[in-house]
């Protein structure tokens, strides 16, 4: 081909993207225009974490009903063993104990499920990061929403057994909603921040399950924090249930049971509560946005 | 071949000095059982059991509107990579890619899941490529049509697993070439599915290049990469080896492939 001459012979690649107008490729878009673009796909988000949510059960015969049963059999498991076995249910009677072991194991695997499945967000992912447009935290807020879908038809079976054991419907239920979009807060904040640590260390994955474990056994899943840690020091049952995990457990089961009451809980525990989320939101998100260039380097 | 607009040539993608580096986990050489990766760590070292491999070598090339660029060369010689490149999709090393607009690689292979009907992977794959809701309904029947899946019964409202590897990829095909781009790259998308779909989607690959700005072709068929482009970049081993029109450059490829 012969060149013509041309008024941008000479100029260095950089002068010449620049008479154009052309911009650096894959380069980090400004924190405002990120959100931006993250609303823009919020349908992507929605239909992706339905979609995983059907993949999920498709091959099995029951379907989408193990939505349902799987929750419900987890349950019984841990009723089996700690309100059997090891009567962890210690101080409190089994009209409340049930309910509140229920709840508790239902919020946690909210919150656990969201950080394992966000820790391989990105990772997991690499496929679909290396043949697409479109904001990274995408993946990780789908994946902590499809955990939300999971928890909402679980909530079905919580409403039966909180019922069942007594506790009946009451205004005072109004304020799981309140507590779960804070807990979904927290969830999106935190899926945000391991997705980027897992994206940058995938052993991180293989590490998390014990992390998790910990976490829960910390968080009073199964016992009552001031009545198991009454002859340890008083600071120690404070920081237990001051922790998030805690904190959104016992507000959900403060509004749903009866013999539940308000003395269970910390001081201030709303606010911790709000300060959790919003902290993990703003925090997670400036957090995973700050390398959103970077994702997808094999 | 047509003639180009010399005197108004705009760029559409500058590529200066492009390093492209993957960084691979546990491709060590050695062994790989837990008690050599575990010395591997306590080794002193920057970079533990990583491997580096070095994928594009400092290309340059600037593209201009209306072209069609050719990207030849052997297996593993980094055109793909490149194109990930151009696309923002793989971070650079080194180096800097300026690009007008947002290219995008025409696959969506990723966002679609096997589980799902072919309806819903439809849905699926469209918001994946930033379409919206509105967009898609309205190409739904097009696209569904194009891939020809309803010929042979309803077979869009099975699971994908359910298909045939020529009817998923017939689908994934007509999913990502139901958009419009600006700078449209192709990953070896002409070889799916029987004749009768490779002369359809021949056909929907020029339609796209009129409506595109720019479009960059991966193949292996010279025959299809003579039809379609006009300009030729040749890797060999990262490196640009040689960029031209189709015509000179591929002779040269024929000579050195020994055709």
């Amino acid at each position: 081909m012969t060149k013509p001459v041309s008024p941008d012979e000479g100029l260095t690649p950089a002068r010449l993207a620049a008479k154009y107008g052309l911009s650096v490729s894959g380069a980090r878009p400004s924190l405002v225009e990120y959100v931006r673009q993250l609303w823009g796909r919020r349908h992507f988000i929605l239909a992706f974490s339905q979609a995983k949510l059907t993949a999920q059960y498709s091959q099995a015969k029951l379907g989408q009903l193990w939505q349902v049963a799987t929750p419900l059999l987890n349950a019984f498991v841990y009723f089996a063993i700690f309100g059997l076995i090891l009567n962890a249910g210690r101080g409190m009677s089994k009209d409340v104990y049930i309910p509140f072991l229920v709840t508790g194991v239902f919020v946690f695997t909210f919150t656990q499920s969201s950080a394992m499945a966000g820790v391989r967000a990105i990772s997991g992912n690499l496929g679909l990061v290396r043949a697409l447009h479109f904001p990274r935290a995408s993946l990780p807020v789908s994946f902590a929403l499809q955990q939300l879908q999971q928890l909402l038809a679980s909530m079905i079976v919580l409403f039966a057994v909180v019922i069942g054991f007594g506790s009946y419907p009451s205004l005072s239920w109004l304020l799981v909603v309140p507590a779960l979009v804070l807990q979904f807060l927290f969830n999106v904040g935190l899926a945000l921040i391991v997705a980027r640590m897992g994206a940058k260390t995938p052993d991180l994955a293989q590490l998390m399950p014990f992390i998790m474990r910990t976490w829960m056994y910390a968080s009073g899943v199964m016992f009552s924090i001031p009545i198991m840690l009454e002859d340890k020091p008083a600071w120690l049952a404070d920081v237990l249930q001051w922790n998030p995990a805690a904190v959104y457990m016992d507000l959900i089961r403060f509004a749903l049971i009866d013999g539940y009451g308000s003395e269970n809980l910390p001081p201030h525990v709303w606010a911790v509560a709000f300060g959790w989320a919003v902290v993990l939101a703003v925090g997670g998100f400036v957090y995973f946005w700050k390398a959103e260039e970077r994702y997808g380097r094999g | 071949m047509a003639e180009q607009q010399q005197d108004q040539r705009v760029p559409t993608v500058i590529a200066d000095e492009l390093h492209i580096v993957y960084r691979v986990n546990g491709a060590k050489t050695g062994k790989g059982s837990a008690t050599a990766a575990l010395s591997r760590i306590l080794k002193r070292g920057e970079e533990r059991g990583v491997r580096k491999v070095h994928a594009v070598r400092g290309v340059s090339f600037t593209a201009y509107r209306g072209e069609a660029i050719g990207l030849i060369g052997s297996n593993g010689s980094g055109k793909s990579t490149l194109l990930r490149a151009i696309a923002g999709l793989l971070p650079a090393e080194r180096g800097k890619v300026y690009t007008d607009g947002q290219p995008s690689l025409l696959g969506v292979n990723a966002a679609l899941m096997n589980d799902l009907t072919g309806e819903r992977n439809v849905i699926l794959g469209g918001l994946a490529m930033g379409m919206s809701r509105e967009q898609i309904k309205e190409r739904y029947q097009e696209i569904v049509d194009f891939s020809g899946i309803n010929e042979k019964g309803d077979f869009i409202t099975l699971p994908m697993r359910t298909y045939s590897s020529g009817m998923a990829a017939r689908l994934r095909f007509s999913i990502a070439a139901a958009k419009d781009h600006d700078v449209l790259m192709i990953d070896e998308a002409l070889a799916t599915g029987d004749r009768k779909f490779q002369t359809r989607s021949e056909e929907r690959i020029r339609e796209l290049k009129k409506k595109a700005g720019t479009i960059f072709l991966v193949s292996h068929n010279n025959k299809s990469i003579r039809d379609t482009c006009n300009r030729v970049l040749w890797l060999e081993r990262g490196e640009l080896r040689m960029d031209g029109p189709t015509d000179e450059v591929l002779k040269e490829y024929e000579k050195f492939t020994g055709k």
